[in-house]
């Protein structure tokens, strides 16, 4: 996998497939992007679960925090690591020890590991690292295109009035492969 | 299945369009309202707080608007776009991203003479200070350079003498002072150039020329390429510190590689207020989507006019990137090889008055302020445009007492020869 670039082709079939998103690092304080993809996630029908260990006995958006991700007690599709790139290996090692293992690990926009990673591929995992999903769901669903953003897709059917709670159809026409090399290169000069 | 790459007239028809989830309107509709409803409180309070997508109110974003703002990053390349009230304002808001009192930005000599009016004079009075250097000798860009520098500006193909910058020496110059490149790229249009192919961090467009293309309606756009690393330092607060105007967001760090267009939207455009019209945004919509045939034709034009000019009798010399003869030839050959645009200066024999004169004799042409339009247009810029400056300035930005300036349209080409020919004899 070329963590450079990803198609579209790639990130559509793992946010079409995985339903339970368990979110390392996500914060109870509604300026932080964690706490904008957590709760824009859970609208769009994901199954959501904050682990934190500082904000356990709290919960974020209705959802109880649990301590760590051995602790959720029930099978998660996909790890997002929203902490620093220093914590993904202990992170990875840690879903890979789940059964059943997750299917996806996702490090967030600016968070990229490249040992970590392959560690997860080797394991059979796909792996997502400097991206956002909210931002690559809004843009595949062009529901991002409201903010003036250039979703890199087309598309000449009616779409669905969104609602809350629904799921946009993230299969439209694929403008250039989705390739983001200007995104990588700013965010990778200034890895944690 | 490996996915298809669209060409650039497929992206001009449909990038950003979609057709209308509620009634199925295929054309953009013109959604001609100051505010949008919120579903609830805690719908309102996301869109307030940046945490979804929607819309508020008009002078922060609008859909006709948005669907423009993707069309046009789209077609160049970036991330995300902008859309603001003039090719001004795109100046101020985008600036208002980078500059703080005291800070400097190095711009080209060779600008559009409002630009050099807008950074001489309006800037001063928020402190900011720009330091002139040549576009033809890049070391003076280099020269330039202090510790206050926070940008560099430049046009792809200046106006007004329609000649070509040469972007990717400046952007190596940028690059290595740490600072953002920002190109106008208004005079080429993305399917002439690409600046963010070239090196360039931002790209601004007067839509009111070429990308609306049909003389009637005003507005500006900021593209943002995504190329720039606004957390590397801490020169550039409005997106990498936190934002007291949003409860701490850090824009860079939430945002990523568009963050440059929501500070724009959501710090520049929203406090500053120069938000463009839902109906002049459908109206330069509607002429993006001719934007290649036209841009192909205002240059095939342009050249046939150029030539014929240069063996005229009442002319001294014609300055067009797109003749072999020019000093520019070869950056045009490299950046514009489908046609060197359609604004450009020749120098009538007789100086100040045969310029004046010329105006007043054409009868096909229009005497006018403005470039980009379907319609052929011509003007003396140092008794017009460039009036303001004083005689050293105006030579120095291209517009010299004999310098007529034309921006040829998308009329018959033989016609605008013919009219040429009798305002010069007359």
């Amino acid at each position: 996998m070329d963590h450079d670039h990803y198609s579209d082709a790639y990130i559509r079939s793992i946010l079409t497939s995985v339903k339970t998103i368990a979110m390392v690092g996500a914060s109870p304080l509604n300026v932080r992007p964690s706490y904008f993809a957590f709760k824009y996630l859970a609208e769009r029908g994901y199954d959501m679960i904050p682990v934190n260990p500082g904000q356990v006995g709290k919960s974020l958006l209705g959802k109880p925090f649990v301590a760590s991700l051995s602790e959720i007690g029930r099978p998660v599709d996909m790890v997002e690591i929203f902490r620093s790139a220093q914590y993904a290996p202990a992170l990875v090692e840690e879903a890979l020890a789940l059964t059943p293992q997750p299917k996806v690990i996702w490090m967030q926009l600016g968070v990229r590991h490249d040992e970590a990673g392959a560690r997860a591929e080797a394991a059979g995992l796909k792996v997502v690292m400097n991206r956002c999903p909210k931002i690559e769901y809004g843009r595949l669903s062009s529901e991002i295109s409201w903010m003036g953003v250039n979703s890199r897709t087309l598309s000449s059917k009616r779409p669905p009035m969104p609602t809350h709670g629904m799921r946009l159809s993230l299969s439209r026409q694929s403008v250039g492969g989705a390739e983001t090399p200007a995104a990588d290169r700013a965010a990778r000069t200034h890895e944690h | 299945m490996t996915e298809r790459t669209p060409g650039f007239a497929t992206l001009a028809v449909h990038a950003g369009a979609q057709p209308d989830p509620t009634t199925g309107a295929r054309a953009t509709p013109i959604y001609q309202t100051t505010s949008f409803v919120f579903n609830d409180a805690d719908h309102a309070a996301a869109l307030f707080g940046l945490q979804t997508f929607g819309n508020i109110y008009t002078r922060i974003g609008n859909p006709t608007q948005a669907v423009l703002e993707e069309r046009v990053a789209a077609l160049e390349g970036g991330t995300a776009a902008l859309a603001v009230a003039s090719g001004h304002a795109a100046q101020v808001i985008a600036f208002h991203n980078l500059l703080t009192p005291g800070d400097e930005f190095v711009a080209a000599r060779k600008l559009y003479g409002g630009s050099i009016n807008q950074f001489s004079h309006a800037y001063k009075n928020f402190g900011w200070n720009v330091v002139w250097a040549d576009p033809d000798d890049i070391s003076t860009f280099r020269k330039a350079i202090t510790p206050k520098t926070k940008a560099i500006f430049i046009e792809s193909i200046a106006n007004p003498g329609g000649s070509i910058t040469d972007i990717e020496a400046i952007a190596a110059v940028a690059r290595e002072a740490g600072v953002p490149l920002i190109v106008d790229n208004t005079l080429a249009s993305p399917y002439l150039l690409r600046p963010i192919d070239h090196g360039a961090d931002i790209v601004l467009h007067s839509l009111t020329k070429f990308l609306g293309g049909h003389g009637n309606s005003i507005g500006g756009i900021i593209v943002d390429a995504g190329t720039f690393d606004w957390s590397k330092t801490d020169r550039y607060p409005m997106l990498s510190a936190p934002r007291p105007e949003y409860h701490g967001i850090k824009l860079h760090e939430t945002f990523g590689n568009f963050a440059f267009a929501i500070a724009a939207r959501v710090l520049g455009l929203r406090d500053l207020g120069p938000a463009i019209s839902p109906f002049n945004a459908f109206q330069i919509l509607t002429g993006i989507e001719t934007l290649g045939l036209r841009m192909q034709k205002h240059s095939d034009n342009s050249k046939a006019v150029a030539e014929w000019l240069e063996s005229h009798p009442a002319v001294a010399w014609v300055n067009y990137a797109g003749l072999p003869s020019n000093k520019y030839y070869a950056l045009a050959r490299k950046y514009t090889p489908k046609g060197a645009g359609a604004v450009f200066t020749f120098g009538v024999r007789g100086g100040y008055d045969a310029g004046v004169k010329l105006v007043s004799n054409v009868k096909l042409f229009s005497h006018l302020a403005n470039i980009g339009d379907t319609r052929s247009l011509i003007i003396h810029p140092a008794s017009t445009t460039h009036s303001q400056l004083d005689d050293e300035q105006k030579t120095k930005a291209g517009a010299g007492p004999e310098v007529v300036r034309l921006s040829i349209g998308i009329e018959d080409k033989d016609d605008l020869i013919a009219d040429l020919d009798q305002a010069l004899r007359a």
